[in-house]
């Protein structure tokens, strides 16, 4: 074929688990292509401190990423950034991946590592007040709202640290929740719990945000009793969790009902020669760490696979 | 100084000149934080791609940033970064917080697109 570069394996995701699959395929001398349709470092990159990694007592997200891209890059693996994928083969012997801008790889090992993404409330006004009153990130965007009254949504760990962290700016805190309890550990519960600034909404969910130029409220719907009211806020922090990066595979290999993969224990899909890792994975801790073993089991068992593909080829075949 | 590898720009007469002397310029008003990272990340990948179009990045907490923070554009933003196009010196566009490549480069082709010589 004219103008198709071929790989050996292609890795469709530069999280940790991407950049950890590349580096061990590239430093077994396998030709690797690294694609990512953002930023390289995947979520790691929106981590503002690392202290858990082991060997790394504290580190950025991003100055770790950029660590580990440069280790892939130095083992030989190319990696390009910001692309977008328009067609995917992933069943037969030989997978092709085509860009947008029409450039063809091939390759006998897919390794699909795509992450998540921060889940959204899908609610009216939504992406029209995203950087107007509405954040995902905390650390970001909290002092935007020094002495100013404040929601955060969720009852997980993120959304009662972050309740906790943004009481350093917000006059008041009231946190919405689903639920009629929390997910969160028992110590962050405690915490945001015993914080004075911080209200409970519970039961509750937002059904619409309103405004002008800015965020000015929300209407918050009662699930027990279904009563909307208005609710008067400069700012709405949205910590619910993450969404799988996988919609580009509903009906190609076997995901759960969450749309997460489902891998066996050498992570390889249901497709052959297609592996995965990372956070799109069937798993329950999702971690850096947790995505960088899941990146190494998977170029392992591709990189056996390619071996034992190109031994299997040279056998003769026997009558 | 923001440590990406885009041009920085640290002082608001430099701001001026840049914006003066350029016909097509986006600044990326930011930290080094996770929803401003990829932007400056996508900054760094286009200025091979619009060679016409000058990329900057300046400290959002940089006292002399007041020339981003204060413009009437940026009025109701309440995210980082702030990232504004200018052309010859006017401000044609500003966004806040994090966009994609697909959002960044249909500003810039809607805005600073290329002349085409007859």
């Amino acid at each position: 074929m004219d103008g198709v570069k071929h790989y050996d394996a292609i890795v469709i995701g530069a999280g940790p688990a991407g950049l950890t699959a590349g580096i061990y395929l590239s430093r077994a001398r396998l030709k690797t292509l690294l694609l990512d349709s953002g930023t390289v470092g995947g979520q790691m990159v929106l981590t503002h401190e690392i202290a858990n990694y082991p060997g790394v007592e504290s580190m950025s997200g991003y100055q770790l990423a950029s660590i580990m891209r440069k280790q892939a890059k130095g083992f030989g693996c190319d990696i390009k950034s910001n692309i977008v994928i328009e067609s995917m083969q992933l069943e037969g012997e030989l997978k092709q991946v085509t860009l947008s801008g029409g450039m063809v790889f091939t390759a006998h090992a897919v390794i699909l590592t795509p992450g998540g993404r921060s889940r959204t409330l899908g609610v009216k006004g939504e992406g029209r007040f995203k950087g107007r009153g509405i954040s995902y990130c905390a650390t970001c965007d909290g002092d935007f709202f020094t002495d100013k009254e404040i929601v955060v949504v969720g009852g997980g760990n993120s959304a009662l640290e972050e309740a906790v962290s943004l009481t350093k700016y917000a006059s008041k805190v009231t946190v919405v929740h689903q639920f009629d309890h929390f997910q969160a550990f028992e110590h962050a519960v405690e915490e945001a719990r015993s914080n004075p600034k911080i209200s409970f909404m519970m039961q509750s969910a937002i059904v619409a945000f309103n405004g002008e130029e800015k965020l000015e409220s929300v209407d918050i719907k009662n699930l027990n009793s279904g009563e909307i009211s208005k609710f008067a806020t400069d700012g709405v922090f949205i910590f619910i969790g993450y969404v799988p990066n996988t919609e580009f595979l509903q009906g190609v290999l076997d995901l759960n009902q969450w749309g997460e993969i489902i891998v066996k224990p050498d992570m390889s899909t249901s497709l052959e020669g297609v592996y995965a890792a990372g956070d799109s994975i069937v798993k329950r801790y999702r971690q850096v760490t947790t995505a960088v073993g899941d990146g190494t089991i998977a170029a392992l068992a591709a990189s056996g696979f390619l071996h034992e593909q190109k031994t299997r080829k040279r056998q003769p075949e026997l009558v | 100084m923001l440590y990406t590898n885009l041009k920085h720009i640290e002082s608001a007469a430099e701001h001026a000149k840049i914006i003066n002397e350029n016909e097509n310029v986006m600044v990326i008003c930011g930290r080094m934080g996770p929803m401003c990272i990829p932007v400056y990340g996508i900054a760094e990948e286009l200025e091979e791609e619009y060679p016409h179009v000058k990329f900057y990045d300046m400290e959002f907490d940089h006292p002399e940033a007041h020339v981003i923070r204060n413009l009437p554009e940026v009025r109701g933003f309440m995210g980082i970064p702030f990232t504004i196009y200018y052309k010859n010196g006017k401000v044609v566009k500003a966004t806040s917080s994090i966009q994609s490549r697909q959002q960044i480069t249909a500003i810039i082709d809607e805005h600073f697109a290329q002349p085409v010589n007859a």
